[in-house]
């Protein structure tokens, strides 16, 4: 398994280093100032909703985008100048299917294999043995266009690792996947892991950010939490708390009126709740509940991911509501 | 650049192309297509045009001519009146494209050497003027008395060779569909590939500009040279078209042409936001390409400024070679000012498009 260094630390090697990155689209700003450590061998997590600027940043790490400002180091390669060195280091997976659906699955990974320059016999080797990898065999001839959302994913992701890339940049790979699918995916990510690849992986999936050694969140173009699933969610102990009551919708509304609620989310009969501060609020809010006249059970509970989100997305001011 | 990869977009564009229906139909099917509507529907020798007469002469000469004229199959006597008011007012009415008066003092002019006969053009339709125009250079001898010095020689010599237009249309036509053809292709190539998202899995690849742009257009070259062979063949066939020169040069000028055109869509391509785009761009291109080239008018006829904007386009001088090598038995070495402008524009194209095609999204 991966050791975990702290960010920062000189001794770790790191596949990425960006400092500072932004993007302007006009007057939008996609990406603000972010900094970022991918330490080698890990699969790191870029959690975030739509738009919050994931794509942006990806697609400036691969070179495809010229930042507006900043530092980007990938591989020991400076970005966007030395891109056209990286394209053979790296595997891009994109957010949209991009093979060519007119192609036969094996035609696509011929293409992508002679276009990285993989001598022809050892094309050919690496192609027959990812077609029994990601189960192709029987599927050789089928053009890719017909296939289904989790088989398109398999073979994109094929196609990125044809030349046994150093770093996978992935861009919300399941987004259009069953479960299943996905479930096998990720499978298939931390093989690649264990042989080596350093992955950057964006979704919107808690789980799937859960699965990763490391995440950061952004939102709106900023990065706004960065660390192990496990120590962002301790930094939330004792500021997580499980109401049940008989009237969840009626607790809902009692509770999301309080000072120190953050939000409230109901999850089944059962209501999660996150507060701005740890220690005592337990009593507090029971209080609070009696005093509305709702009955309801409150008790601490584990921070999860989404309450990681929820706080580091909804801690700072809107920046739509400050204008 | 390495042949490996540019092996590799050829491969793959030959791959896609095969599996797409439309392209391969259009093809075969454009150059049929067009080289039937050119060759038959466009067709500058009229003929049967409705015509009326009004002989005020009534001689026997009068009626000779009036026969002769009706002899060239150029018209087609559909009304007979005494006064050339009658002719103005049967064509104001569309009954007539043409009228043909034949004046009281018709001996006596003839004889004198004026103006024997007059003709009334229906000017509306440019065509019927034209052709009348023509019918009135018809010798009417007027330095003999004879009737037998009005027989129409020369218009039958004019009118009668029903290929002449044909001959001059078809080796033109092997350019205005390259020229359509072959830049819609390349135009829509590399813009279809970003509409589609393969442009993003293409850039982040090390696959160079130069090696995607090169390996799209190369099997291209190939299927101009299949539209060539069809136009012409059929043109031979059908249309009895002469080849004068060697069939080898008349291969390099369309090869040469085929080039220039894809180069020209490539940068279209580059331009081009979407596939509809990139076509309505092929049109800017092609209407000017078919009006100026001197495919349709004559060159020598435009003003000065037309004359110099068409220079730029690679149709006009693929015309002079075409026309030169076919129909003039020239060869191509002969006709070098054009095949040099020819490369001229095919360097200066293919080199803006690869500078101009960034491997970069934004």
């Amino acid at each position: 398994m991966p050791t975990d260094a702290p960010a920062g630390n000189p001794a770790v090697d790191f596949a990425i280093r960006v400092r500072g990155l932004t993007k302007r689209f006009g007057a939008l700003v996609a990406v603000d100032h972010v900094d970022l450590d991918v330490p080698r061998r890990h699969v790191y997590g870029f959690l975030g909703p739509n738009g919050s600027g994931k794509s942006t940043t990806i697609r400036m790490l691969c070179g495809l985008l010229t930042p507006t400002a900043g530092e980007i180091e990938v591989l020991g390669l400076h970005i966007p100048q030395q891109a056209e060195q990286l394209r053979t280091r790296i595997g891009y997976m994109t957010q949209k299917f991009s093979l060519f659906e007119d192609l036969s699955v094996r035609e696509n990974l011929e293409f992508l294999a002679a276009v990285q320059d993989i001598p022809r016999a050892a094309a050919r080797r690496r192609i027959d043995e990812l077609l029994e990898q990601y189960h192709f065999q029987d599927r050789q001839k089928q053009l890719a266009g017909t296939m289904s959302g989790g088989q398109k994913q398999r073979l994109a992701l094929a196609g990125a690792v044809i030349h046994e890339p150093e770093l996978l940049f992935l861009d919300e790979p399941t987004s259009a996947v069953d479960p299943e699918s996905r479930r096998d995916f990720w499978e298939k990510l931390f093989e690649l892991a264990d042989a080596g690849t350093t992955l950057l992986v964006s979704t919107h999936y808690m789980d799937e950010a859960e699965r990763c050694h490391r995440i950061a969140i952004l939102d709106r173009g900023v990065l706004v939490a960065d660390g192990t699933p496990d120590a962002l969610t301790g930094e939330l102990a004792g500021r997580t708390l499980v109401v049940e009551a008989a009237q969840p919708r009626q607790a809902q509304k009692a509770l999301v009126s309080l000072p120190g609620v953050i939000s409230v989310a109901q999850i089944g009969n059962v209501l999660r709740v996150l507060l701005a501060e740890a220690g005592g609020a337990e009593e507090r809010i029971g209080r609070e509940l009696q005093r509305a006249g709702i009955e309801a059970a409150v008790s601490a509970s584990h921070a999860s991911l989404e309450d990681v989100f929820v706080s580091a997305t909804r801690g700072q001011p809107r920046r739509e509501d400050a204008a | 650049m390495k042949s490996r990869r540019l092996l590799a977009v050829m491969v793959k564009e030959l791959r896609q192309m095969r599996r797409d229906r439309i392209t391969l139909l259009m093809i075969v099917g454009m150059p049929v297509l067009q080289l039937l509507l050119f060759g038959y529907a466009i067709n500058t020798n009229l003929r049967d045009l409705s015509a009326g007469f009004a002989d005020q002469a009534g001689t026997a000469g009068s009626r000779a001519l009036a026969m002769d004229i009706v002899a060239t199959g150029v018209v087609r006597p559909v009304l007979q009146v005494d006064t050339p008011q009658e002719l103005v007012e049967a064509m104001r009415r569309g009954r007539i494209s043409l009228g043909v008066v034949i004046p009281r003092d018709f001996e006596r002019r003839r004889s004198e050497g004026r103006e024997a006969v007059q003709i009334l053009v229906d000017g509306s339709d440019n065509a019927v003027q034209g052709a009348a125009a023509q019918l009135a250079q018809m010798p009417v001898d007027g330095s003999s008395a004879s009737p037998l010095a009005v027989h129409p020689v020369s218009v039958v010599g004019f009118y009668n060779p029903q290929r002449r237009s044909a001959v001059n249309i078809v080796p033109g036509l092997v350019g205005v569909i390259l020229t359509m053809t072959m830049v819609l292709f390349t135009g829509v190539a590399i813009v279809r590939e970003s509409e589609r998202g393969n442009m993003e899995l293409l850039i982040a690849t090390p696959v160079s500009s130069a090696e995607l742009m090169i390996g799209k257009v190369l099997p291209y070259v190939a299927i101009g040279l299949v539209q060539t062979t069809v136009v012409l063949a059929l043109g031979l066939w059908l249309f009895e078209v002469p080849l004068g020169g060697s069939l080898l040069h008349v291969y390099l000028a369309a090869g040469l042409l085929i080039v220039a055109n894809l180069t020209l869509g490539l940068l279209i391509s580059t331009r081009a936001q979407s596939q509809f785009q990139a076509m309505q761009m092929t049109f800017f291109i092609f209407l000017p390409s078919i009006l100026l080239s001197g495919f349709m008018f004559p060159f020598s006829g435009m003003p000065r400024a037309a004359q110099w904007f068409a220079e730029i386009l690679p149709l006009t001088h693929f015309l002079r070679l075409i026309r030169g090598i076919m129909l003039r038995g020239a060869s191509l070495w002969e006709l070098w000012p054009d095949v040099l402008a020819l490369l001229a524009f095919t360097a200066v194209m293919m080199t803006a498009a690869i500078l101009r095609f960034r491997k970069r999204l934004d």
